[in-house]
C-alpha cells in the first residue's frame, strides 16, 4: 500500500477532500475579512480606514463570485447542486451554503456596494458608451434617482445593510469552521474553537490581503500611500491576529494537557507529515513573525519606509499563514487514521480536476475579477465619475 | 448426484417456481416484506471468525464493489504482551497500540502468523447502519438516510459526491465510488435481506462468525443471544447507536 | 410619502428579490422528486429502487431444493454450517436456469488452504494443517469436501455435474 505507514482502514487510504476543499475556506475568509475592514469605517466610523472601504467591497466581491468554484469542481456531480437550494437537509451545516452564500451575495455584499456607487452608477450611465452603457443602465435597476433625499437615504441602508453583514460575514465563515468543527468521528478537526478560530484567521487574511492591494495598486496608480490608512489597518490586524494566535494555542495547549485517545497519533503527525506546513508555515512564519514585526511597528516609532516594508512582509506571511492554516486543518485531517494506528499521504495531481493547476488558477482568479470590478466601479477617491467616462 | 430423470422432472419447475417469487421485485411490490416489521442488525462472533476472507470476496462478487475499495473488511489483530526490555523501559501499551494489519481489505485471507506469543484474533469490519447515524445526519442534500427497518442507505441518483458522510463515518465504512462518482457502502444487502435471503457476506461465512440479525422480530435468536454473552460495539463513546454487534471484542480493537 | 418615492430604487431591488424567489418556488415544485420526504428526508423511491439490485448468490436453501443428496451428506458432517455458495461462488445464475449456466468444480488446491492452512492467528480448536499435510495430494483424495471428516465415506473422485439425468 503505497504512502500508508501503520494501519489505515482501507478506505481512509485515498484523500476525498482536496486542495480545492483547502482553498474554499481560504476563499470565504478573504472575503469575510475583507468585509470587517469595510465595516470598521461604516458601522464602526474608523475614519482612517476610509480609503479602503470601497476596495475592500470589490475585493470582497470579487472573492466571493470565485468561492463556488472550488466546491463546483470537487462534486462528483456538479449538476446536482442545486439540490442543497431544493431539498437542504436541516440537520447538515453544508446545507446552509447556498443560502448563506446568496444572502450574503445578494442582501449584504451586492446591496451595500450598488447603494454605496449608486450615484456614480447613475453618473456613468448617462455618459459612457456602447455596451458600457447598457451594463450601468441595467445597474441602474431604471432608476435615475440620485436626488439628496434618495442619496441619504441609500447611506442609511446602507449603514443597516453593513450592521447585518457583519453576522453575515461570520456566519459565511463560520459555517465552514462548523463544518468541521461538528465531525465527532475526527478528532483533529471535532472542537468548538473551529468555528472562532477560521472566523479570526479569515479576518486577519482579509486585512492583510486589502492592505496588501491598497498597497500594490496605489504604487501602479503612481499615486501616494496614505500612511494614516495603512497604520490603522496594521494596527487591527495586529490585535485580530494576537487574539487568532492566542486561541489556536488555546487549542494546542488543551490538546498537550489532556492528552486524549487521538492526541499520540495527532501529535506523531504533527512533527512528521504536518513539520513543515504547521510549525514552520503556518506557526514560526506564518504567525509568530508577522506579529513580532507588527508589535515593533506598534511600540517604536519607525519611519515610514521601514513601517511599509514590515507590513508587505508581515501581510504577505499571513496570507501564507492562514492558508497553511486551511492546509493544516483539511489534509491534516485526513493524513491520519480513525485507527489512531496509522497514516497515509496526500498525492496531490497536477493537470486534475482537483490539482495543483486549478488550485493555482482560482487563487488568481479572483485577482482578475477585482480588475474587472475596479475597472468598471473605480474605488478611489480621487477619480470622479466625470474622469471615468472620460477614459472610455 | 443421484436423482433419477423422474424426480429432476418434478424438482426443477417447483425450484423454479420457488426461486421466482424469491426474486420478486420491490420491497412494496413484494407481498411478504412491509418494511415497519424489520430492524436490522447483525451480529458478529469474534471467536469464530478464522481470517477466509469469504466474506470480503462474497461482498465484492454481489455487490459489484470497486478493487481498492471495501463495503467490508477484516482486520487482523496482534495483542502482544506486555515486554521489559530493559530496566523501567516499557514497551507502548499493547492494548492502546496492537498490530493490525488488513491486506487488500482481507480479501485474500492472511498470511501465515508466525508469533506464538500474545493473542491473535480477527475482526470483520462493515458499516454499523447506526440508528443515530452522524454519517446521514451530515448529508447537504438527503441522499443517504436510514430506512424505516434500519438499514442505513444511499440514493445514488441523488447523491452530490461531496464526500462529507464519508468524513463524518468514525468507522471508516464508505467511500466514494470510483467510477459513478458517488457515495457507497455496505447496503446489508438490502436487495436479499427483504426477499428472505441472508447477507452475501453471511451466507459466505463458513463458521456463522456473522449474522444478519432482525431485532423486531421475537424469534430471532440474537435476543437470546444478548442475554447470555458479553456484546459491544465499535467506538461506543461515539453514541451512534451502532447495529452491528461484536461477541467477545477485545479491548484493543479499535 | 415623498420617502417612498425616494426610495424607488430600493423598492425595484427587492422586487428582484421577490420575483427570483417566486421562479424558485416554480421551479422547486417541478424538479423536486414526488416520492422526496415520503419516509423521511430523502426520496422515497430509492429504496425500491435499492431492494430491485440484482442478486448473485442464490442462498443454501434454494441449493438444496434440488441438490438434496448433498445437502443430506452435508448436514450430517463436520461442513454442515458451510454454506454450497461458500465455497462454490454465487450461483444465482445456475439456480434461476440450471441449463443456462454449469458451475465448475472449485480447485481444493486453492480453495481449502484459505480457510485451513495453519496459522498461529487462528483459533486453537478449528481444524488446521501444515503446508507438508498432503505431500502434495489433492485433498478429495482422502476428504469428501462436502464431509471432510477422516470417518466420514471419501466421495468418488471423479469429475460431477449436477446436470439433468444424474442417474446412477
Amino acid at each position: 500500500m503505497s504512502g500508508v505507514e501503520g494501519y489505515m482502514y482501507p478506505n481512509e487510504i485515498t484523500l476525498y477532500w482536496s486542495v480545492l476543499i483547502v482553498l474554499y475556506p481560504y476563499i470565504t475568509g478573504l472575503v469575510a475579512g475583507a468585509f470587517i475592514l469595510a465595516s470598521l469605517e461604516r458601522v464602526f466610523r474608523v475614519e482612517a480606514v476610509k480609503p479602503t472601504y470601497r476596495l475592500a467591497l470589490l475585493t470582497a466581491l470579487a472573492f466571493l463570485l470565485v468561492a463556488p468554484l472550488p466546491l463546483v469542481l470537487h462534486l462528483g456531480h456538479p449538476f446536482r447542486s442545486p439540490e442543497m437550494y431544493f431539498t437542504p437537509h436541516s440537520t447538515s451545516a453544508m446545507a446552509m451554503f447556498g443560502y448563506v452564500y446568496l444572502w450574503y451575495l445578494m442582501a449584504v455584499l451586492v446591496l451595500e456596494i450598488w447603494l454605496d456607487y449608486r450615484r456614480e452608477i447613475v453618473l456613468l450611465s448617462q455618459s459612457s458608451k456602447g455596451l458600457l452603457r447598457l451594463v450601468y443602465r441595467i445597474m441602474t435597476l431604471g432608476s435615475s434617482n440620485i436626488s439628496e433625499r434618495s442619496l441619504a437615504i441609500d447611506e442609511r441602508v446602507g449603514w443597516i445593510v453593513t450592521l447585518i453583514g457583519i453576522p453575515s460575514a461570520f456566519l459565511l465563515h463560520g459555517y465552514v469552521g462548523f463544518i468541521f468543527g461538528s465531525i465527532k468521528a475526527n478528532p483533529w478537526w471535532s472542537s468548538p474553537l473551529m468555528p472562532v478560530v477560521f472566523i479570526f484567521s479569515a479576518m486577519v487574511s482579509g486585512i492583510a490581503g486589502v492592505m496588501l492591494l491598497y498597497m500594490a495598486l496605489t504604487k501602479l496608480r503612481k499615486q501616494k500611500i496614505d500612511m494614516r490608512c495603512v497604520d490603522a489597518i496594521a494596527m487591527y490586524m495586529f490585535y485580530i491576529y494576537v487574539i487568532d494566535f492566542s486561541l489556536e494555542m488555546l487549542d494546542l495547549v488543551h490538546r498537550i494537557y489532556e492528552a486524549n485517545e487521538s492526541f499520540n497519533s495527532l501529535n506523531f503527525m504533527v512533527h512528521t507529515k504536518l513539520y513543515f506546513s504547521q510549525i514552520i508555515l503556518q506557526i514560526l512564519l506564518g504567525t509568530v513573525t508577522p506579529l513580532v514585526l507588527l508589535f515593533l511597528t506598534q511600540v517604536v516609532k519607525l519611519p515610514e519606509i521601514a513601517r511599509k516594508s514590515m507590513y508587505v512582509i508581515s501581510g504577505s506571511l499571513a496570507l501564507i499563514g492562514v492558508l497553511a492554516m486551511r492546509w493544516n486543518v483539511v489534509i491534516g485531517g485526513q493524513l491520519f487514521s480513525k485507527s489512531f494506528l496509522g497514516y497515509t499521504t496526500y498525492k496531490m495531481g497536477l493537470v486534475t480536476r482537483e490539482g495543483l493547476l486549478v488550485a493555482i488558477f482560482l487563487t488568481i482568479l479572483p485577482l482578475f475579477f477585482l480588475w474587472a470590478l475596479v475597472k468598471l466601479l473605480p474605488p478611489w477617491p480621487e477619480t470622479s465619475a466625470h474622469q471615468a467616462s472620460a477614459g472610455d | 448426484m443421484n436423482l433419477s430423470r423422474r424426480q429432476m422432472l418434478i424438482l426443477l419447475p417447483a425450484a423454479a417456481v420457488a426461486w421466482k417469487s424469491v426474486l420478486a421485485g420491490t420491497p412494496e411490490s413484494s407481498p411478504n416484506y412491509t418494511m415497519s416489521e424489520h430492524w436490522w442488525g447483525m451480529l458478529i462472533d469474534i471467536p469464530k471468525c478464522i481470517g477466509c476472507g469469504n466474506c470480503v470476496r462474497a461482498c465484492q462478487a454481489e455487490n459489484d464493489v470497486p478493487d481498492g475499495h471495501f463495503r467490508t473488511w477484516v482486520e487482523r489483530y496482534h495483542r502482544s504482551d506486555w515486554e521489559m526490555t530493559r530496566e523501567g523501559d516499557v514497551t507502548p501499551n499493547p492494548l492502546i497500540v496492537p498490530e493490525v494489519i488488513s491486506p487488500d481489505g482481507g480479501k485474500e485471507g492472511f498470511p501465515a502468523a508466525t508469533d506464538e506469543s500474545g493473542k491473535y484474533f480477527f475482526v470483520p469490519k462493515m458499516c454499523n447502519h447506526c440508528a443515530d447515524s452522524p454519517c446521514t445526519q451530515v448529508c447537504p442534500v438527503g441522499a443517504t438516510f436510514i430506512s424505516p427497518d434500519g438499514v442505513v442507505l444511499v440514493d445514488q441518483t441523488y447523491c452530490l459526491g461531496c464526500a462529507y458522510c464519508v468524513q463524518a463515518c468514525p468507522y471508516g465504512c464508505r467511500y466514494i465510488h470510483p467510477e459513478k462518482q458517488v457515495a457507497d457502502k455496505c447496503t446489508l444487502c438490502y436487495h436479499r435481506i427483504t426477499k428472505g435471503l441472508t447477507t452475501a457476506c453471511c451466507e459466505a461465512c463458513p463458521t456463522g462468525a456473522r449474522q444478519l440479525v432482525d431485532l423486531k422480530d421475537p424469534k430471532d435468536p440474537i435476543h437470546e443471544f444478548l442475554k447470555t454473552h458479553s456484546v459491544q460495539v465499535l467506538k461506543p463513546q461515539m453514541a451512534t447507536g451502532a447495529k452491528v454487534f461484536y461477541n467477545d471484542l477485545d479491548g484493543s480493537v479499535r | 410619502m415623498s420617502t417612498f418615492k425616494e426610495a424607488g430604487h430600493l423598492f425595484r431591488f427587492a422586487g428582484l428579490f421577490v420575483l427570483a424567489f417566486l421562479v424558485f418556488l416554480v421551479v422547486r415544485h417541478f424538479v423536486v422528486p414526488k416520492s422526496f420526504g415520503e419516509y423521511g428526508h430523502y426520496r422515497g423511491a430509492a429504496i425500491g429502487e435499492i431492494a430491485a439490485r440484482p442478486v448473485h448468490f442464490a442462498g443454501h436453501a434454494a441449493c438444496e431444493s434440488c441438490h438434496t443428496d448433498i445437502a443430506d451428506t452435508k448436514h450430517a458432517g463436520k461442513h454442515a454450517g458451510v454454506n454450497c455458495e461458500a465455497c462454490h461462488g454465487p450461483l444465482a445464475k445456475h439456480a434461476d436456469d440450471p441449463t443456462a449456466m454449469t458451475p465448475v468444480k472449485p480447485d481444493t488446491a486453492v480453495l481449502c488452504v484459505r480457510c485451513h492452512a495453519a496459522s498461529a492467528a487462528r483459533p486453537k480448536d478449528f481444524p488446521q494443517i501444515a503446508a507438508d499435510h498432503s505431500n502434495g495430494l489433492a485433498c478429495e483424495t482422502c476428504h469428501n469436501p462436502h464431509s471432510p471428516g477422516m470417518d466420514a465415506t471419501p466421495a468418488a473422485p471423479a469429475k460431477k455435474t449436477a446436470s439433468a439425468g444424474g442417474a446412477k
